[in-house]
């Protein structure tokens, strides 16, 4: 149980980051520690204690295997991550070059 | 197995990639091709429309069979409410794409805007098509990824603002969604909606599953921007390019957000009454509010935007009082009513709404302001903008003949008939906000006396802009038909068959 929640604690420093940081960065760094939060959480829950590699074999059919699909939806989500992250940077630089800075309270056009 | 149905998400898949390899050596490659897709999708999906009509088709990938009852592969579901959105998605898609050969000349990097649109559709289609959870959070992320791209196509200060917004919130509403799909797992050790349903039939544990539902909820309505989850629409639809917001707005709020929320709550958990009634409370709760904040709007589109919040509000509403009825297992044939009525909306509101955007587009390309104050008199210089416009706000504010009284009608009377004499009025008092919402639009934009020095300067839009509007607006008459016995039974009540009854959905997939 202590794992799991060591996980929630993780969640909750992206969130208080997310809501306190004034810093367009910092924000995105957040953000990333909570997303790997849900993907520790992920890959925890699909834990099998003693469990094989799900490759089945005829000859033992008492042996423990792992589910292989929060494995794949994790590593998919990854992908997916790393995709978003590069294009929230991206338009953390471009409102960079507009603004001429990071801070989030200057950065306020659109109102209403 | 209809062989038809990995296509909605490989042909606009590799047209994306094609755009971006030959768009570079072959100039206006780009628009037709993407044209060309986007036709073929739509012929397809109104062919899927009609042959499905109260069946089931399923594609297994790699056509790995169930076992046992327990699906192992990537499934594809099409059943009549799958066909009826992929048909707003691509016919809305392809209007778009006709708009903007004329709309985004005037930007850059044509080719990037063609491939990502692609990519949008493709999310989309696979959202609404697919079987699992594993898949719909996939597919989920690349129309939402595209559509971050897309919403910051203009590149100037408030698009790049507007977007890192949406892209804040999107990020958060992913991780809820992750976190939901965790918890389902953990419980039933599959993600497969049918297989999940069968779990979850036999026994569950209540207050856990009031979690796993409260998070679903919650990431797809930031995903449809339910009112406590609204903050990033605005924004987001009122800098995009118009088409853009046309589909946004029309579309992708819909298809990944509504749609998976009526699916999931209907097909995949047993509803509870307590669901129910916070999801009718947040739809009515958006339908209000939204249009109280679009009423003191000046910019055409964030008027736009605010009023898509509450329209959806109606949307949610109906299904939610559906809902109600269905947990408490009475009337049925009330629910049904409800359900069809809240479904008949959300296609009446792909047809309007995206129209109005087009329209906002049309007067923001010949005059080059979105300030209702700084407009008048377009009615003579721009006649086909301002007579498609007019056809559009009197649907979006419930006037006959158009599509939007049938489908508001059909609201009131479910609740009325659900003895929700509340809503029913509400529902009634928003109309009427949304009319004088309107006819403010119609009058500043078209009627006034013109400020004068772009009185001879403005000139109607090129054809494949006008083209898109008129046929939208054709569109928008023509769907009024559903609404009368017959037409409604061949199309509507197939929708509320699979939502009413989920065996009929889950023996198909685990083929018990």
């Amino acid at each position: 149980m202590t794992v799991y929640l060591l996980c929630f604690i993780l969640f909750l420093t992206g969130l208080y980051g997310v809501i306190t940081r004034r810093n367009l960065v910092k924000i995105a760094i957040s953000l990333s520690i909570m997303e790997f939060s849900c993907f520790l959480f992920f890959a925890l829950i699909g834990y099998v204690e003693g469990g094989a590699a799900p490759i089945v074999n005829p000859d033992d059919p008492a042996k423990l295997y792992v589910d292989p699909l929060p494995q794949a939806l994790v590593l998919t989500a990854i992908v997916i991550g790393l995709a978003t992250t590069a294009m929230l940077m991206a338009v953390i630089i471009r409102l960079y070059r507009k603004y001429g800075t990071f801070d989030i309270r200057e950065i306020r056009n659109l109102r209403g | 197995m209809n062989p038809l149905i990995p296509l909605y998400v490989t042909i606009p898949l590799a047209g994306a990639f094609l755009i971006m390899v030959l768009g570079r050596f072959i100039s206006h490659f780009n628009k037709y091709f993407a044209s060309l897709i986007l036709l073929f999708l739509v012929v397809i999906s109104f062919l899927s429309l009609i042959s499905t009509g109260e069946g089931v088709s399923v594609y297994k990938a790699g056509g790995w069979e169930p076992v046992n009852g327990i699906p192992i592969a990537i499934y594809m579901v099409l059943d009549s409410f799958t066909a009826i959105v992929l048909c707003i998605i691509n016919l809305i898609g392809f209007l778009s794409v006709i708009y903007s050969i004329s709309y985004i000349s005037r930007y850059t990097s044509e080719n990037y805007f063609y491939a990502l649109f692609c990519l949008m559709v493709a999310g989309m289609n696979g959202v609404v098509l697919s079987g699992d959870l594993f898949n719909i959070f996939v597919f989920l992320e690349i129309s939402a990824i595209s559509s971050y791209a897309l919403v910051a196509f203009g590149v100037e200060k408030n698009e790049l603002e507007a977007t890192f917004k949406y892209q804040v919130l999107g990020l958060l509403a992913s991780f809820l969604i992750l976190f939901g799909i965790a918890f389902i797992y953990w419980n039933a050790k599959t993600l497969n909606i049918a297989d999940i349903k069968m779990v979850f039939s036999s026994g569950y544990n209540k207050s856990y599953h009031y979690l796993i539902q409260l998070l679903l909820l919650s990431g797809f309505g930031l995903k449809a921007a339910i009112i406590p989850f609204h903050a990033w629409l605005p924004d987001a639809h009122s800098s995009a390019p118009s088409p853009i917001s046309a589909m946004l707005s029309g579309v992708l709020i819909k298809a990944v957000g509504i749609y998976v929320i009526i699916r999931l709550f209907f097909n995949m958990f047993a509803i509870s009454e307590g669901m129910a009634i916070l999801i009718t409370t947040l739809g009515t709760l958006s339908m209000v509010i939204g249009v109280f904040l679009a009423i003191g709007q000046w910019d055409i589109k964030r008027l736009l935007a605010y009023h898509s919040i509450s329209q959806m509000g109606y949307v949610v509403m109906s299904v939610g009082i559906g809902m109600i009825l269905v947990s408490r297992g009475i009337r049925h044939e009330v629910a049904t009513l409800a359900i069809t009525g809240g479904i008949f909306h959300l296609i009446n509101h792909a047809a309007f709404k995206s129209l109005l955007f087009l329209n906002a587009g049309a007067i923001e390309y010949s005059t080059g302001t979105r300030d209702l104050m700084k407009m008048g008199g377009l009615a003579k210089s721009m006649p086909a903008t301002s007579a498609t416009s007019f056809v559009a706000s009197m649907s979006i504010s419930g006037i006959p003949p158009f599509n939007g009284f049938f489908s508001k009608l059909i609201i009131i009377i479910a609740a009325v008939m659900a003895r929700f004499y509340l809503l029913a009025t509400l529902a009634a008092v928003v109309s009427i906000i949304t009319l004088a919402s309107f006819l403010k639009f119609q009058r500043y934009a078209f009627y006034n006396a013109s400020p004068g020095k772009n009185k001879n300067s403005v000139k109607e839009v090129p054809f494949p802009m006008v083209f898109s509007m008129v046929i939208l607006s054709i569109i928008c008459l023509l769907l009024s038909l559903l609404a009368f016995p017959g037409i409604r039974e061949a199309v509507l009540s197939p929708v509320t068959d699979i939502l009413m009854d989920p065996s009929k959905y889950s023996s198909q997939i685990t083929g018990i």
